[in-house]
Parts: structure tokens; sequence; C-alpha cells
């Protein structure tokens, strides 16, 4: 009852598609489409450190550092336009979003 | 052995469970509260991994700030999250169908390259004993890979710009302290002397 490489990105595996299928789900509110990026983020991590580890090689992790930054980052100026917007709109709504009509 | 498998599915289980709660509840708050529960136990899960820097990074930085501040924003919006979830039902077909093609494709993946042989059936490379895990990280990351490392510093500090210039805003009728015109102020500006008559007061 060893436990291999390939249950961690089994684990990493799952953990992507709810981050995928919650974006799905959820997909007028953006704060919970940043928290199922944060767990796309979070498997990827996953990844990266189970190479690493079943390697013996360091800069997988090194690199999954150089991730969870720019995870911070992106949740800061995410949360930040979050906020100005329900300050000039007075809703979070994804299909409300539409003043670019991209 | 035994025990490490034990804490490898209670962790994994309790990842994946509450990464299930995270997108299945009503309430936004619960979710992030399960979001930082799933940090906790990938943290674990990291531990187990041997980066016990990386999992101390996890709950320090992570659960400690970011979700943190997920969790601010989320109880400061005056939002109805009831109208935001309308068309949860609506939306759920496709949604399972794109996760489920794409789990089976990460899962075939998997399969096939477990089969190869190769280094899966290994158990992970031993911590070596002389140094801990943060040391032998913090010998590579400030030595090869300090750039990167000030890359990283860079790319906070425009965040943390970007987020303070983003949400200040000063209102017009607001009165505001200004340093300079308080000291540029003297006793000739600051002070009138004013002769009164009895019985006239000032107009």
């Amino acid at each position: 009852m060893t436990i291999g490489l390939s249950h961690y990105l089994t684990v990493a595996a799952i953990l992507f598609t709810l981050g995928i299928f919650g974006i799905f789900l959820n997909r007028k509110n953006v704060i919970v489409i940043l928290m199922s990026i944060e767990l796309m983020l979070l498997a990827v991590n996953l990844n990266l450190v189970a190479f690493s580890a079943f390697h013996g090689d360091l800069v997988g992790q090194v690199f999954a550092i150089i991730v969870l930054t720019v995870a911070a980052a992106e949740a800061a100026i995410g949360l930040a336009i979050v906020v100005t917007y329900f300050r000039n709109r007075g809703t979070i709504d994804v299909a409300e979003i539409d003043l670019l009509k991209g | 052995m035994l025990l490490s498998a034990l804490f490898f599915y209670l962790f994994a289980g309790m990842c994946v469970a509450s990464a299930f709660m995270v997108i299945a509840v009503k309430n936004p708050v619960h979710a992030v509260l399960f979001l930082i529960l799933a940090f906790f136990n990938a943290a674990g899960l990291f531990v187990l991994l041997g980066a016990e820097f990386l999992a101390m990074i996890l709950v320090v930085v992570y659960v400690g700030a970011v979700m943190v501040l997920f969790l601010f924003v989320v109880m400061m919006l005056d939002v109805d999250f009831a109208v935001l979830r309308a068309g949860f039902l609506k939306y759920l077909p496709i949604g399972a169908t794109i996760g489920i093609v794409l789990l089976i494709e990460l899962i075939l993946v998997l399969v096939a390259w477990v089969t190869a042989p190769g280094i899966s059936a290994q158990a992970p490379a031993p911590p070596s004993s002389e140094m801990s895990n943060t040391v032998a990280l913090g010998q590579i990351l400030y030595t090869k890979y300090v750039y990167l490392f000030e890359a990283a510093g860079l790319i906070l500090l425009v965040a943390m710009i970007g987020a303070i210039v983003l949400t200040l805003h000063h209102k017009r009728d607001v009165k505001r302290q200004s340093v300079t015109r308080q000291v540029a102020r003297n006793r000739e500006s600051g002070v009138e002397v004013v002769e009164v008559e009895t019985g006239r007061g000032l107009k």
C-alpha cells in the first residue's frame, strides 16, 4: 500500500477538474470564479511539488513558490477590480459586465 | 508506511471534498472557509511529500493573507448572492460534460503514463539528512534563481501598487489634512488682531 506519484497526480487532476467545473457552475459570481482559479492553481502546485519530491529535484518547489506569488498577486488585483466595479455599478454579475461590448 | 498512506488518503479525501463544497455551497462565506480547509489539507499533502517550507508558506501566506482578503471582500460587498446563483442548474449539464471529459482525459494520460516503466513506482526521494528542506530551498533560491526571486518580488510590488491605485478614491466634499498648508502657515496669516469697540460688536 505504497503511495506513488500517480496518487498525488490523481488528486491534483480531480482538484483541477473541480476548479473548471466551478467556473462553469457559478459563472455569474466573480468571487466564486476567483476561488475556482485558486483551486486550479493549488492543483498545479500539487503537481509541481509531487514531481519535485519524486524526482529529488528542488527546482519544482522553487517554481511552486513563483506560482504562489503570481496567484497572490492575481487575487489581490482581481479583488481590487471587483471592489471598484461594485462601487461603480452596484453588482458583480459577470453577465452585466458588458460595457465594452466585447 | 501504512500510517503515511492513511494520512495521504485522509488529506486527499478532505481536500477533494472541501474543494467540491467550495463550488457547491450557497453562501460565499462558507465557500471561502471551505477553501481554507482545502488549503490546510493541501499543506498536509505537501508535508507528506517532504516540502515543509511550501506547506508553511501555504498556511501562513495563503491562508493568512490571501484567503482573509477574500473573506473581507465577500463580507464587505453588499451583494444578494442568491440572485447570482440563479442559473446554477441551467449550466450544470454543460459544466458536468466538460468537467467529466477533462477528468477522463487527465486520468487517461495518467494511466498511460503509469503503465510505462519509470519512476512512478518508487517512493519519494528521501530528504537529505544533512540539511532541512528550507535550507536546501534557500541555498538554490538565493543563488541560482536569485533573479527569478527578485522578479517575484517585483510582481508583488506591482500588484500592491495596482490594488492601492484601483481602490483608493477621494471624495470631493470630504475635508482632508493638507500638511503643506499647515506647515506654510505662520503668525501673520493665522492670527488677526481686531480692535472691538464697546457695544458695537464685529460686523
